[in-house]
């Protein structure tokens, strides 16, 4: 027999509910300052580079977002860190705040079903970070032409804007993990401390770790070594390794997406390069091409985190 | 009971793995009628209220509220349950009238509506010059007051309350028995649970006791008192007169006197002989100066039938322990 009525009866209320606590929140305005800050200096230092070294660069616009001038980094890498840590900072105490504050089971003995309070603390998150991210994208177009004085050609706007959707993803990835753990641990604290603690190893020690484990698997082979040349079966296997890491997949996407020479995201063989002219930039589409699996696996990862959670969501006891 | 039936339980089973919380119990409760659930933490209470509003998976047995199954049609047994949870929460960072605003949408009322509701609802609570304030700054009492408001902006023809009265000031205790009363008087049906009998006592019609999952004892205060307690009225009469403790004693129905003070009698009989004493004392000329029945009270009920069968009473099933 099935339930009756709509699982998503509510979903609207909560989402408005949940979005306007997320931007009034004190917790909100310090990230939201924290990403400006951190942006516009990592934006100052690549207007510097870029006016430094005024090359006849077709892209030159895009070089806002990658170009990086010690000490900073540049801007996308700068993302790259805030962006998890943002989505984390929205999500960590999503769902057991309800229960911490004793207001789950009176919200659930209203006509809503449990997906309703589920998916509209995902999605307000969600807009939320969308919000945020477009706002910081608007900053940098607007900056970059003040300061920079070209105005960007429809592929850079193009590209630029590919980028914004994708951090969007990934953003969703961190925000589905951090209301994971919010609902599986009952004090706010242990999750936030679980996510952070995962965030880092995924993002940090796992590239290093997986060209570890990659020669376990595959020894590295000695004539290649000789030769000093990295051996094709491990480095497969590492790069196999290293994409179980959101980070891994993003940073793929962002080369190629924002850097239209990119022409794979893998090692390459020598014969695979014949004929080819290094250095030419490749259309948009062959871009996407190149980014589209692995923006795939960001979606996939945020549904499969998102399905996890909700599969143990609606296992819970609503007592505190 | 009056007339029908809202809520209908039969050999309802909670279960979590092996352990039962709450094993085969059948109750019903009528339109506006009073029905406490007491007994101690953890004897399955809170989780029959889970299992009536469709908050948490029926083991076995059949359950009906208004009509609907909980467990198949949720929306409709929660549209028409008012809920008030065992130490209710609210959004402290939000305004009482805010609170009940985003309960209000959740369950889907118009604007216009809605805000009347929420008005009616708080101004018999008596919390109208505090809508705009923070709950944060609600004392208890305050906030279990903001729970019923909740429940009367609803307009809900159950209200099921789980230990409304739990950790309150007795000023504060006697303004909720108040307002419950006032959900009798509008036929509004109250299912509340308990763990102490005597604040509840006097506004429940019937009550259950429950120990270790069961419904050890049902029905009202006075039938349980009759058939614990041994039955047997007990009046207590304050009135001068010689030898007036032998002319009680001849009233039919009096099984025995007792001197209990100056000029203060006992009587023990089989029913109510308040009328017949009254005559007594008149028709020899003394001053009656007090004449009371004694109602039974829940705890000595309750002391009294868990000391004839101690191993079910205050201690605690295991398993049993997840209903707290």
């Amino acid at each position: 027999m099935r339930r009756e009525g709509s699982a998503f009866q509510g979903l609207g209320v909560v989402v408005l509910k949940e979005l306007s606590d997320h931007l009034t929140s004190v917790r909100m305005r310090v990230l939201e300052w924290l990403i400006v800050l951190v942006a516009l200096a990592a934006l100052y230092g690549a207007i510097q580079q870029i006016k430094d070294t005024t090359a006849e660069d077709p892209f030159l616009f895009l070089r806002l977002f990658t170009t990086s001038r010690e000490p900073l980094p540049s801007f996308v890498s700068f993302l790259s860190f805030l962006v998890p840590l943002m989505a984390i900072g929205l999500g960590f105490d999503a769902v057991n705040s309800e229960y911490n504050r004793r207001t789950m089971s009176r919200i659930l003995a209203q006509p809503i079903y449990r997906d309703a309070l589920m998916f509209g603390k995902f999605l307000a998150g969600l807009i939320t970070l969308a919000i945020s991210l477009v706002t910081l994208w608007l900053l940098v177009i607007g900056l970059g032409l003040l300061l920079i004085g070209i105005p960007p050609g429809a592929e850079e706007i193009g590209r630029s804007f590919l980028f914004l959707l994708v951090t969007i993803i990934y953003s969703g990835v961190w925000l589905a993990l951090a209301l994971l753990f919010s609902i599986v641990f009952r004090s706010a604290a242990t999750a936030a401390l679980v996510t952070l603690g995962i965030w880092l190893f995924v993002s940090f020690i796992w590239p290093v770790l997986a060209g570890a484990v990659a020669q376990i698997i595959v020894p590295l082979d000695p004539r290649y070594v000789a030769l000093g040349l990295p051996t094709p079966g491990t480095a497969e296997t590492e790069q196999i390794l290293a994409r179980l890491s959101p980070s891994t997949l993003f940073a793929e996407v962002v080369v190629a997406i924002l850097d239209p020479t990119t022409r794979s995201l893998g090692p390459i063989y020598l014969s695979q390069l014949q004929g080819a002219v290094l250095g030419a930039p490749l259309p948009i589409g062959e871009s996407i091409l190149i980014a589209w699996p692995q923006t795939v696996g960001l979606i996939a990862g945020t549904i499969m985190l998102f399905v996890i959670g909700y599969v143990v969501f609606q296992r819970q006891e609503v007592r505190a | 009971m009056t007339g029908e039936t809202v809520i209908e339980a039969n050999g309802l089973t909670k279960k979590y793995g092996r352990a039962v919380a709450v094993d085969h119990i059948s109750f019903n409760v009528g339109r506006g009628e009073i029905f406490g659930l007491l007994g101690p933490n953890g004897a399955g209470k809170t989780t029959t209220i889970l299992m009536l509003l469709g908050l948490t998976e029926i083991s076995g047995g059949d359950v009906n509220v208004l009509g609907f199954n909980p467990g198949r049609e949720p929306l409709s047994v929660k549209r028409r349950v008012g809920y008030l949870p065992d130490t209710v929460g609210f959004y402290d960072q939000l305004s009482a009238a805010d609170n009940l605003r985003y309960t209000a949408r959740l369950i889907g009322f118009k604007k216009a509506e809605r805000e009347k509701r929420i008005a009616d609802g708080l101004a018999r609570v008596g919390l109208t010059e505090f809508a705009d304030k923070r709950v944060g700054t609600f004392s208890r009492g305050m906030r279990q007051r903001l729970g019923l408001a909740e429940i009367l902006m609803k307009g809900a023809q159950i209200a099921i309350l789980d230990e409304p009265t739990s950790g309150l000031d007795p000023h504060a205790t006697a303004e909720l028995l108040g307002i419950i009363r006032g959900f009798k008087e509008e036929g509004v049906s109250v299912l509340l649970s308990s763990h102490l009998l005597e604040r509840v006592q006097s506004v429940c019609d019937r009550v259950a006791l429950f120990s270790g999952g069961h419904i050890a004892l049902m029905g009202s205060v006075a039938e349980l008192g009759r058939e614990v307690l041994g039955g047997g009225f007990v009046v207590d009469i304050e009135a001068d007169g010689a030898g007036l403790a032998e002319r009680l004693a001849l009233i039919p129905g009096v099984s025995g006197v007792e001197k209990t003070g100056i000029s203060k009698l006992r009587l023990h009989a089989d029913r109510d002989v308040r009328p017949e004493a009254a005559a007594e004392v008149v028709a020899m000329q003394g001053r009656l100066k007090f004449l009371g029945v004694q109602e039974p009270s829940l705890d000595a009920i309750y002391t009294r039938y868990f000391e004839n069968k101690p191993d079910e009473g205050m201690t605690v099933k295991e398993g049993a322990r997840h209903a707290a």
